[in-house]
């Protein structure tokens, strides 16, 4: 493949990305894009995110072979991307960290963030708090529900945490009126948004902030195998844990990149959250990519086990990687996601998040297919703690 | 010259300011949208601002994001709301209708599509809230093309270089949003505002409006000294919400008081 060096200066990758907001908030965006365009190459920042990174997220992390379950399963090899090893417990916080030291350097006193399964919500909270900033989180009502522990963490942290109770009550409408507090509070707000969505140059500050995860995975491979993996594998939700392990392997072209969309109870069932899978270009929350819309060009209420997967759209940038043939996107059902969410517990004694678990759950899908040689590289995104009422609620056990 | 430049045009010769109305379509029935409509003509209404029903609201305050979801509970998108225009003009043929809403819906129907049914059934204008001008060549062509204006918003923070690009696109009239804040917020300075219409004039002959938290016929008269038009919306859609089938007489009644307040001042103009 040829060099690859999207977005473009307006922020577009292909016909997706771009910039759809209110004019209100133009100005806000056009500043923090040439703010980030100076940050991203200034060594001092990029000196002390990296100190931040290695102290107080705990990176570089591990890489670890799958043995027993790669054996139970038979076929090719399966290692472990351990962002569930990270501070608060997901890799979400590789991009707070940085998007606050950003929020720093541009004077800002407060800030937002949407959150789905409160795992953005806490990474927000947590550097909000080490910073000394007020850091207000939306939640969609039925996300607090699904996710009280995450709530709890995040009050302990000091945010305030304000339910959303508009429209289908989830992450969609929790970013709705995170954009809503950000229109007001334009002058002294910073929005944090967790993926690798919504108007330039939030998809690729996200991506740039989570590639974090694909730089270690190429050096830690080379060290541990000898090369690299075959194929890539990573849940995409708006997208941000998979974009940060692709990113680096893009020019690779060796290298098999593989986006798992949540299939909730199926594809034909209707219910689900696959947006390349299913659904169709349009425009929402800043940028276009794919959507679940209906023929009005309405917004569709998504399901998925996993809160975090629970979104009607894509990070723009897996929009054109998947038009272009570059990445592949598939889906995985709940009940697929369930298994395997078990089969790490019991074979490797790591609990995994519901999101990483759709990831699992296509390599279980894919590992006995290939030969013994071959290598699937999942990045385990996050950990399964804040998931247990779920699990526990489907196995009939009320904690 | 459309009809929103015509009507512009009348009133400054008259040296009166543009009262616009906003309600969304479909809120709180699809069948009084367009007695609505006629109701708010006879009480004053200048162009008529039909809000476009959208599952997520991005611009909008808590009073329109409901009515939105009313109109989305019984059925109202953006075809429909064509429609409701189309009836509308079968009974005036002079009153500019203005929509006002987002992308995905447009863009779901196709924009030269919609170009055409939006020409047809008699639409004079669009604002589409989360269409910059730089994302919006395609849009602004299709519908420039069938006579339909592309109504931009100017806002308290669009430095000054952006106002000219802005200017250069758009056409019919200005919106400009009174504050840094989404529709039926409260927080606007009149002194900020006057300054700013002032700027914008200097720059465009385009008609200036002003919209966003005009909360009582008070302060539509405080605009009105200034501006060419003044936009209600979120006061007008409490008032549907909370008349729910009364709402035709009832929203009459209270746009004639703010027909009666912006008609009583000295402008300087």
């Amino acid at each position: 493949m040829q060099h690859y060096d999207l977005p473009d200066a307006s922020g577009h990758f292909g016909i997706y990305g771009g910039i759809f907001v209110a004019e209100t908030l133009m100005q806000a965006l056009e500043r923090l894009r040439s703010e980030y365009a100076f940050y991203r190459n200034d060594p001092e920042f990029m000196a002390e995110l990296a100190f931040d990174l290695k102290h107080y997220v705990g990176r570089p992390s591990p890489i670890y072979p799958a043995t027993r379950w790669s054996d139970h399963l038979g076929g090719a090899r399966i290692y472990l991307k351990r962002e569930d090893l990270n501070h608060t417990g997901a890799h979400k916080i590789n991009n707070t960290v940085g998007q606050a030291l950003l929020a720093k350097r541009l004077g800002k006193s407060r800030i937002i963030a949407e959150t789905g399964a409160g795992q953005h919500g806490v990474a927000s909270a947590t550097v909000a708090a080490r910073l000394g900033l007020e850091c207000v989180v939306y939640m969609g009502a039925e996300d607090i529900k699904r996710q009280e522990s995450n709530v709890y963490r995040m009050r302990l942290l000091g945010a305030t945490v304000v339910p959303v109770t508009s429209g289908s009550r989830t992450l969609k409408d929790a970013l709705n009126e995170a954009m809503r507090d950000w229109v007001a509070n334009v002058d002294q707000t910073f929005y944090i948004i967790g993926t690798v969505a919504g108007p330039h140059p939030y998809p690729m500050m996200v991506r740039d902030f989570q590639a974090v995860i694909g730089k270690e995975s190429k050096i830690q491979m080379q060290e541990l195998v000898g090369r690299q993996p075959d194929v890539l594998i990573a849940c995409v939700g708006g997208g941000s844990n998979a974009m940060g392990l692709f990113y680096p392997y893009i020019e690779n072209e060796s290298v098999r990149l593989v986006g798992v969309e949540a299939g909730g109870e199926g594809i034909d069932s209707g219910r689900h959250a696959a947006s390349i899978s299913a659904g169709r270009p349009g425009v929402l929350h800043g940028n276009r990519t794919y959507l679940m819309q209906d023929e009005e060009g309405q917004i569709i209420e998504t399901h998925s086990i996993s809160a975090g997967l629970d979104y009607p759209g894509v990070g723009p940038e897996h929009a054109w990687l998947h038009d272009i043939g570059r990445a592949e996107y598939v889906t995985v059902t709940d009940d697929e996601a369930l298994a395997a969410f078990h089969a790490l517990c019991q074979f490797e004694g790591i609990i995994p998040a519901l999101e990483s678990s759709h990831a699992l759950a296509y390599a279980a899908r894919l590992a006995p297919m290939m030969s013994r040689d071959k290598i699937l590289l999942v990045n385990l995104s996050g950990r399964g703690d804040k998931d247990m009422a779920t699990v526990a609620a489907r196995s009939g056990i009320k904690l | 010259m459309s009809r929103i430049s015509g009507v512009f045009a009348l009133l400054r010769a008259q040296k009166r300011c543009a009262l616009i109305p906003y309600i969304t379509a479909g809120d709180p029935d699809p069948e009084l949208t367009v007695p609505l409509m006629h109701a708010l003509v006879d009480a004053g209404a200048d162009i008529i601002e039909l809000g476009v029903p959208f599952s997520d609201p991005m611009a909008d305050g808590p009073i329109i994001q409901r009515a939105g979801e009313r109109a989305l509970a019984q059925g109202v998108g953006l075809r429909h709301v064509l429609q409701l225009v189309q009836t509308f003009r079968k009974n005036d043929k002079t009153t500019p209708v203005v929509l006002m809403g987002y992308a995905n819906p447009i863009e779901a129907l196709g924009i030269e599509a919609f170009a055409s049914l939006a020409s047809g059934a008699g639409v004079d204008g669009v604002i589409t809230v989360d269409y910059p001008p730089e994302e919006a060549g395609q849009f602004i062509q299709a519908v420039k093309r069938v006579g339909i204006d592309p109504v931009f918003l100017l806002s308290p923070t669009t430095p000054s270089e952006r106002c000219n690009l802005i200017l250069k696109q758009a056409s019919g009239f200005i919106y400009y949003v009174s504050l840094r804040g989404v529709t039926g917020a409260s927080n606007f300075d009149i002194e900020d505002v006057k300054t700013q219409i002032g700027i914008i004039r200097s720059r465009t002959e385009l008609p200036v409006g002003v919209g966003f938290g005009i909360r009582d016929p008070e302060a539509a008269a405080e605009v009105a000294v200034f501006a060419d038009a003044v936009i209600i919306g979120s006061r007008l859609v409490a008032e549907v919400e909370a008349a729910g089938k009364d709402s035709v007489r009832r929203l009459a009644e209270l746009l004639r008081k703010f027909r009666q307040a912006v008609d009583a001042v000295t402008r300087q103009v």
